[in-house]
This record gives C-alpha cells, structure tokens and sequence, in this order.
C-alpha cells in the first residue's frame, strides 16, 4: 500500500484515545468494569495503524536524504489568508508513534490492576486516553501551532493527572506547580513561534521547500540579526530550547518533576518514560535541521549542550540523597533527560533518540516495578521502610532489577549502556571541550550508585514495613503480596525490551542511526575494537561496574541497616554536603526566596496604590457629580417642577389605580405581549388585502 | 444547504434548548456557551471570520463567564436546582413561544426574499469592514463607545454594596 | 465554500428566536431570563449576517458592522443586568421574579 493514499488519515492515530477520552467523559462513573476496556481498545488500535505507519516507510538503504512523507491542507480562511496545517510522518516521529502506543497501552493495562479500587477510575482512564492522544497528535504535526497546542493539552492532561488525588493537598499543590513553572518555558517557546512566523511567515515544518525546517527559509532567518549578537536562527532555536527545558525538567527549571510523583504510579510512569519529558526532547529533535546550520552559528545547540551536561550531573547527584523510592526514579529521570539533550546537542538527532527510545522501556519498567512494590508495600513510598521484597515478590524484583541495570548501564547485555555509550561518545568529539563528557562520565558513576542503593535498600535484607510511622499501631504484622497479573505482564514486557532495545543501535550494526538519518545500513563486525570507541567501552564499563561495586559496599544489608545506621553518604561527606543532596539542592528555597517574594512585592505595592492612590479618588470623582446634581436638582425642584407637580400627583394616583389590573406580573404581561404581536403579524400578513 | 450547516444548526438549537430547559443552572449556563459557539460556527459558514471570532470573544469569552460568576454570586441563600413546574403556566408560555415559531417560520416559507436571491460570491474583508468602521460609521462608534464607557461605570456603581455607595441616597416622598 | 441558504438561515434563527422567549417566559430565574434576551440578540445577528451574505451588492459590509454594533450592546447590556440582578440579590435575598414582586407591592 502506497503511503500518500492514507497520509490524509493519519490523525487517526491519536483520534482514537481522543475519542476514547471524550467517550469516557460520558461513560456513568459507576460503570467501572467497562471504561479501561475503550481505552485500551483505543490505543490498540492506534498501536496496530502506528505499526503500519512505521512499516509503510521503506527502510531507507542507500537513500541520499531521509523518507517523510506529508499531508498539508487549509484548516479554515481569515479573510482571504488560509491558514494551513497539515500532518507528517517521518522515520523520527514513526519511532515515537510505536513507542508511545506501545508504552501507553502497556501502561493502560496496568492501571486496571492499579486503579481497581479508586471510585473515579472512569475519569483516570479517560484523563490517561487525553494525555497519549495529545501526544500523539503532538508527534504527527507538521505545523509549529498545531504542536503547541497539543503540547499545551499534554501540559494540561498532565496538570489533571499529577493532582488526580487532589484532596491531598501536596497533590494539588504538585500539579500546580507543574503547570505553572512549565508555563515559564512555554512563555520562551510561545515567542519563539511568533519570531519565527514574523520572519518567514510560515509555520509549517514541510511545504515542498517552502517550510520553515527547508534551507530557503533557514538561509534566509540565517542572515537576520537575532539578539545580543546572534543570528535569529540561533536565537528562535533558543526560545524553543526554553519551552523544552520546562517541558523536559532540564536545569533550572527541573522543579516541578519530582513533586509530580504525588499523582498515581502508572501516571509516573507515562509521564517520565513515553510523553511528556520526551516532548521536549522530540521538539529539539524536529527542529534539528534549524540549530545545526553551520553559517548561521551553532550557539543554540552549544546550549543545549551545556544545560544538558549540568542536568545530567545535577541530577544523578541529588538523587543519591533522596529517601522516596519515586523521588530518586524522577530525578534519575531529570539526569537522563539531562543526557539525552547532551546527545543531541554533540551527536544529532538519532544519538538523543536512541536514549530516549530506549530510556522511554527502561524508565517505564522502572515505575511500573516501583508501583508494584508500593502497591505491595500497602502505599509506602520510603525506602527506609522497606527492605526484603526480594522473597515477597520475586517477579517484581526479577524486572525491575533489569530496569535498575539498564538504566545503570550494565556493559554490553543491557540498552542502557549502548545508549548512553554512543551519547558519551559524541561528547568526547565535541568541538567544545571536554568538560561535558567528563560530567557525563561521572554522571554515569553516580547513576550506577544510586540505583544500587536503591536496590539493595527495597529488595535485600529484612524486611522493615513494621517499623514504618504508620504501621506502628497496628497490632497484627503487615505483610508485602505480590501485585496481580494485569500489572505483572506489562513488567515483564518491558524488562524483554530493557534488554532487547539496546541492540537496534549497537556500534556493529547501526539500524537505529541509518534508519533515522538515511545512511547506508552496513555490518561493522570491527566498530567495536577501533580506536576511540574501545577505549571510550572500556573506560565507562569500568566506571559503571565501579559505581555499582561501591553502592554495594555502602549499601549491603551485612554493613548498613537503615533502622540503626545514619546514611554512609551524610558520615563520609564533609558536613553540609549530603543535607543539601537530601534538600533537593536548596533549590525549592531558592526559588522561594527570590521569584516568589518579589511576585509578593509586587502584588503588596498593587494593593498600596489601590488602596492609597485610587481609592481616595473616588470620593474626589463622586464630589465633582455630587455638585453637579445639586445643580441640576435646584434647577429641577424650582423652576421645573413648579408646574409639574399638580399633574404629576394626579398622574400617580392613576397609576395607583392602573396597578391593580397589572398585578407587576412581568413574565405574564409579557406573554400577553407576544400573543399581540403574533396577532399583528397575522393581520399584517393574511388580513389587510388593500 | 449543506450537512455542516445541519449539524452545527441542530447542535446549537439542541444546546440552546437544553440551556433553556435545564435544571441545575450552572449546567444551563454551559450549554448557552456551547450553543454560542454553534452560532459563531455558523457565522463561519456565512464567510463572516471576524463576526465569528468576535462572537466566540464577547460571548464566549466574557458573556458567559459574566452569567456563571453572577451565577455563583447569587447562589448564596438559594438552590442550585430550580424546583419550578407549574403546568399551566408552561402550556401558555409554551404555546405562545411556539405561535410565535409557527407564524414566522410561516411567513419566511411564503415570502418571495428567499426565492429570487441565490447564494453570492463574496468574502468578509477585515479591512473593509474597518475601513468602513471609521469612515461611514464613525458617528455610531463613537456613540458606543460612550455607550460601553456609561454601561462600565453604570454596572460597576449598581452593584456597589450598598455601605460603600458614594451617594447617599436621598429619602424617597411617598407619594 | 458553499454557504446554507438564506431561507435555513432564517428558519434556524427564527427557532432560536422562540427558544429564547419561551426561556423568558417560563423561567423562573432573572440570570436565564437574561440568558434568553441573548439568545433572541444572537438570532437577530444571524438574521444580518444571512441577508448581507445573500445580498447581491459585493461591497457593501453593512450587515457585519451591524452585528459588530449589536454585539457591543449586548455586552454592555448583559453587564449592567447582571450587576442589576446582583443588586436585586442582595435586596431580596432571591432572583425570582415573584418573590420580587410580592415584597414590592
């Protein structure tokens, strides 16, 4: 089948969880057996045409340039400028589409098994089917509105879901602060799209050559000035950057991610592993073409670098000092985010895809897993408390230990350490410097430490749930179950894929890269042995294991038992240093200090001057028409009136006696009304014939 | 005719009668608002953009959010529900509207305007509409102006809790 | 774009037009009352736009100006009642016409 036949239905891939989402808007909140049954059945069916959508491409072996295919048409006229939108489907967004049904339908099949005693799952289910849908249509756009505005009913669908539990009141502060420091970036990225408009006067990504992402639109924005400097490709590239870095929790606007995990588990899941942090990442992917144009400078993706490599860093260590299971998951989340940018500003596009393709598996693995232990655990979320599930539940440890070590990067078996091997290995060719591949190195260290003590913390030694605050006064011992087998199977799914994933791109056959960037697809059975690239396998397979050696040497139950000992970290850092890990860097703190209180200030100066300017004048104002009417009214009484008041008196008292037929009924005066000019018309109509 | 225009007619007649017949009020109030914007669909229709857009602005935008806070504010000591069936006095209301329908749906059907025009070519230009705006209708922009100023001032001063009202009011003569 | 016909257009606006007075008069709240004078308001508007667009004369923008006029004063309008009911409100505790009524006489 040719792909231009049904390029024109390609929005049906996220129509159906759009559907699903207003059918289930609907659906009788006390039918709850059937509503998981439309979503899932929804993103079935967008899983089966995202499928055939990614087949339709043909791999592209020897191609000069990559396949897209796209579909434009005229959303509606003003006045006589059409507006015109249209869809796209290119090897980079038939990847997402595949992974984000994929995820999502795994994730939908899950919360049956997670939400089957909430009394509003009808409503989680249909707010899940509006999240994928808007993501999904975020992915087809080939117009830069159409993209924001999914990209807004994500932000929205996120806000909904992260304060599902919203009589919690740190839940419903949580998802207000997500929506709103995600508005910050958005504000970058809303100028941007206006900049690029003014200037090139389309919004389109792909017109035959007439797009804004073509090289006549990108030579000429090349040649316009931008600001401090910059060419306004470089700057536009940089009001978009800023919309990524809220959407994706990159630094420093990072905050609001790991306060999302007061929404339900499976919503962790699909926002840190297939949506909403890989908005931003896929937004810097599509407008690629736009940052690396070599004439018009690179300075954005250099920023895009940069911020990448701090997040990455910042990241990976603030997780080392949290106690939340969640907690260290999301910011495990912000450092990768961290490193998929560092990819993709030093590698290119297909370098950051790989790792969010294969990141989007393991990370979903990973909260599903955690939502596991939590469901288990009777909902408790510090790890301090648990400890031992290894027995209690042996799937659950089996998978997410995958997930841990693809997410550490365990050498040479896991996805994980090929993806962040080949994002690490264009770091060290950056024409920068090498302060980010040696952030990234390190980062990679910490990683593997701080899911190790993770791990051995929840899953080995004895388990501690008795000990827990909450637990103290319950008389009869709690003990953690195994989920059920809604929430089993998507684990194992996921942990086959965890493993599985990382070899579409290893250096020896590069699938991933010739299918993303159209080169040649080749066996390279000596990539691996040449040069750089050994070096660069050994050096970070030394460093993970190392990692991983030493969070075991901390964190083993023989030497560290959480009930008795301080954490190893707070006793062999200097003193400080651990406190401002635990404390999330101080950066909650900072932002109250600074941006809140002044937002304070200027609301207290507002109520000043209304209270001290504009409310004195009022009186002022009412002064001035008060002698006004004095004036009026002296005229009025006296010269006037005089003759006036006889007739009115009598006036009044006929009215007197007019009111008693009226009886002030005004609705049915009024149908009296009515029925005289239905009676006029008539007249007018069929009686008078001249 | 076209099908667009079906669809969009029944749904807006279909909302506007449900606003109209609705129990609780606040669901009365967001059918009104779907039924705006059924309205503003059909001036796109008409090829009339700016009309439309300035429909979903006013109506949509400020209209219907007026009624849902005048809504909550009165909402104080009575119901949400409005707890009103009195038949008689619906089969005359009732009945008058639809007499009304009947003689003007009759009167469309027969009179000869609807015959001898066919659709026109034409397209609603903005700056035609602006031009027009301040060169042929400059006289009654002015005066709406002064118009929305008096309405602001006038809806602020009425709603003025009565303690705060800057006038004092004189004592009424009974007459 | 093929626009409906003029006589659909009157006929939908004409049904409009008595959705609207049959809300005024059977309702017994001011804030529907209020919402059904817009509703005959927009009928009205829909009458103008139909007979600008099937109206041979091609510049001509009357019928849109006149909407852009009554819109403005239908905002203007739907303020000051509002603010009125409020006031009612606040007087009679109610926003039943009735009850007005009787405390009134």
């Amino acid at each position: 089948m040719s792909s231009e036949a049904w390029m024109p239905y390609l929005w049906l891939i996220p129509g159906f969880p759009i559907l699903a989402a207003i059918a289930l808007t609907f659906w009788p909140p006390r039918n709850r057996q059937g509503a998981p049954w439309v979503a899932i059945g929804a993103m079935g069916l967008s899983l089966i045409s995202a499928i055939m959508a990614f087949l339709s491409l043909p791999s592209s072996t020897g191609e000069v340039s990559t396949e897209r295919w796209i579909h434009n048409f005229t959303w509606f006229d003003v006045g006589s400028t059409p507006l015109r939108i249209g869809w796209l489907l290119d090897p980079l967004n038939a990847l997402m589409l595949v992974m984000v049904t994929f995820v999502s339908l795994l994730v939908l099949i899950y919360s049956t098994g997670y939400m089957a005693h909430d009394k509003r799952s009808v409503r989680f289910f249909a707010f899940l089917s509006l999240f994928a849908g808007a993501m999904l249509g975020l992915l087809i756009a080939n117009h830069l509105l159409i993209l924001f505005m999914c990209w807004e009913v994500v932000g929205l669908a996120s806000y909904l879901l992260i304060g599902f539990w919203f009589h919690k009141p740190s839940a419903a502060a949580a998802c207000k602060k997500a929506f709103i420091t995600t508005r910050i970036g958005d504000l970058g990225f809303l100028v941007g799209i206006f900049w690029l408009y003014r200037d090139t006067g389309t919004l389109l990504f792909y017109d035959g050559g007439e797009g804004c992402l073509e090289d006549r639109s990108i030579v000429w924005l090349a040649g316009l000035p931008g600001i401090a400097g910059l060419s306004a490709t470089a700057t536009i590239g940089m009001l978009l950057f800023a919309g990524a870095m809220g959407k994706s929790g990159q630094f420093p606007l990072h905050v609001w991610l790991p306060d999302a995990m007061e929404g339900p588990t499976p919503v962790s899941a699909l926002i840190h592993a297939a949506t909403m942090v890989a908005a931003g990442v896929f937004l810097m992917a599509r407008i690629h073409p736009m940052l690396d144009f070599p004439v018009a400078g690179t300075q954005a993706l250099d920023l895009v670098t940069w911020v990448g490599a701090i997040t990455a860093l910042v990241g990976a260590l603030i997780a080392c000092g949290q106690q939340d299971l969640k907690r260290i998951l999301a910011f495990s989340t912000i450092s990768q985010l961290g490193y998929m940018m560092l990819g993709l500003g030093t590698g290119g596009v297909a370098v950051a895809m790989f790792h969010l393709i294969t990141h989007a598996f393991f990370k979903a693995l990973l909260f599903l897993g955690a939502g596991s232990v939590i469901h288990g655990c009777h909902d408790q979320q510090d790890i301090r408390y648990m400890g031992g599930l290894r027995s209690y539940m042996p799937v659950t440890f089996l998978t997410s230990g995958i997930g841990m070590m693809a997410l550490a990067g365990f050498p040479l078996v896991t996805a994980g350490f090929w993806s962040k091997d080949l994002i690490l290995h264009a770091a060290l060719h950056w024409h920068g410097g090498y302060l980010p591949f040696l952030m990234g190195l390190f980062g990679a260290v910490l990683t593997a430490f701080y899911m190790t003590r993770q791990m051995a913390q929840v899953f080995f030694g004895r388990y501690r749930g008795d000990d827990a605050p909450q637990n103290k006064d319950e008389t009869s011992p709690s003990t953690p179950h195994e989920s059920p087998a809604s929430m089993l199977w998507p684990l194992r799914l996921l942990a086959v894929l965890a493993i599985g994933a990382g070899f579409m791109g290893t250096p020896i056959y590069p699938w991933f890269e010739s299918f993303l960037e159209g080169t040649e697809l080749a066996w390279h059975p000596g990539a691996l042995i040449h040069g750089s690239t050994l070096i660069l396998l050994i050096v970070s397979s030394a460093l993970v294991l190392c990692g991983l050696f030493l969070g075991w040497w901390y964190y083993s139950p023989l030497v560290f038992d959480p009930k008795r000992d301080a954490d190893p970290l707070e006793e062999r850092l200097p003193a400080g240093w651990f406190a401002w890990l635990r404390a999330k860097g101080y950066l909650d703190e900072c932002y109250e200090w600074t941006i809140l209180s002044w937002t304070q200030g200027l609301a207290n100066g507002s109520a000043w001057l209304e209270n001290r300017l504009f409310r004195p004048m009022m009186p002022v104002v009412a002064m001035f028409t008060q002698v006004i009417s004095w004036i009026a009214r002296i005229w009025d009484e006296y010269v006037l009136n005089a003759g006036f008041n006889w007739s009115c008196q009598s006036l009044l008292r006929q009215g007197d006696r007019l009111r008693a037929v009226h009886r002030h009924r005004i609705q049915a005066n009024l149908q009296w009304i009515v029925a005289a000019i239905i009676l006029l018309l008539l007249l007018l109509k069929w009686g008078g014939h001249s | 005719m076209t099908t667009v225009f079906c669809i969009t007619a029944l749904t807006t007649l279909a909302s506007a009668v449900a606003a109209m017949s609705l129990r609780n009020l606040v669901h009365c109030v967001l059918c009104l608002t779907v039924s705006f914007i059924g309205m503003a669909m059909v001036y796109l229709q008409l090829s009339s953009q700016f009309v439309g857009f300035a429909q979903v602005m006013v109506y949509v935008g400020a209209v219907a959010i007026l009624m849902i806070f005048a809504l909550l504010m009165t909402r104080g000591g009575q119901e949400l529900f409005m707890r009103e069936w009195r038949p008689m006095h619906w089969l005359v209301g009732g009945l008058v509207s639809l007499a009304l329908l009947a003689v003007l749906v009759g009167s469309i059907l027969q009179s000869p305007v609807i015959q001898n025009t066919g659709p026109v070519d034409k397209v609603e230009r903005v700056k035609d509409l602006g031009q027009s705006l301040v060169y042929e209708y400059l006289l009654p922009l002015e005066a709406l102006a002064l118009l929305l100023t008096v309405a602001l001032i006038g809806a602020a001063l009425i709603a003025l809790p009565p303690k705060q009202h800057p006038i004092k009011p004189q004592p009424r003569e009974d007459s | 774009m093929n626009s409906p016909s003029l006589a659909a257009c009157l006929i939908f606006s004409a049904c409009l037009f008595c959705t609207g007075l049959a809300g005024v008069l059977l309702r017994r709240n001011l804030i529907l009352i209020l919402a059904g004078i817009e509703l005959m308001l927009n009928a009205a508007n829909i009458n103008f736009v139909a007979f600008w667009r099937h109206h041979p004369a091609s510049d001509d923008v009357a019928g849109p100006v006149m909407v852009l006029f009554a819109l403005a004063i239908a905002a203007a309008e739907a303020a000051v009642g509002l603010a009125l009911v409020i006031s009612i409100f606040r007087h009679y505790k109610s926003t039943n016409p009735e009850t007005m009524e009787d405390k009134s006489s």
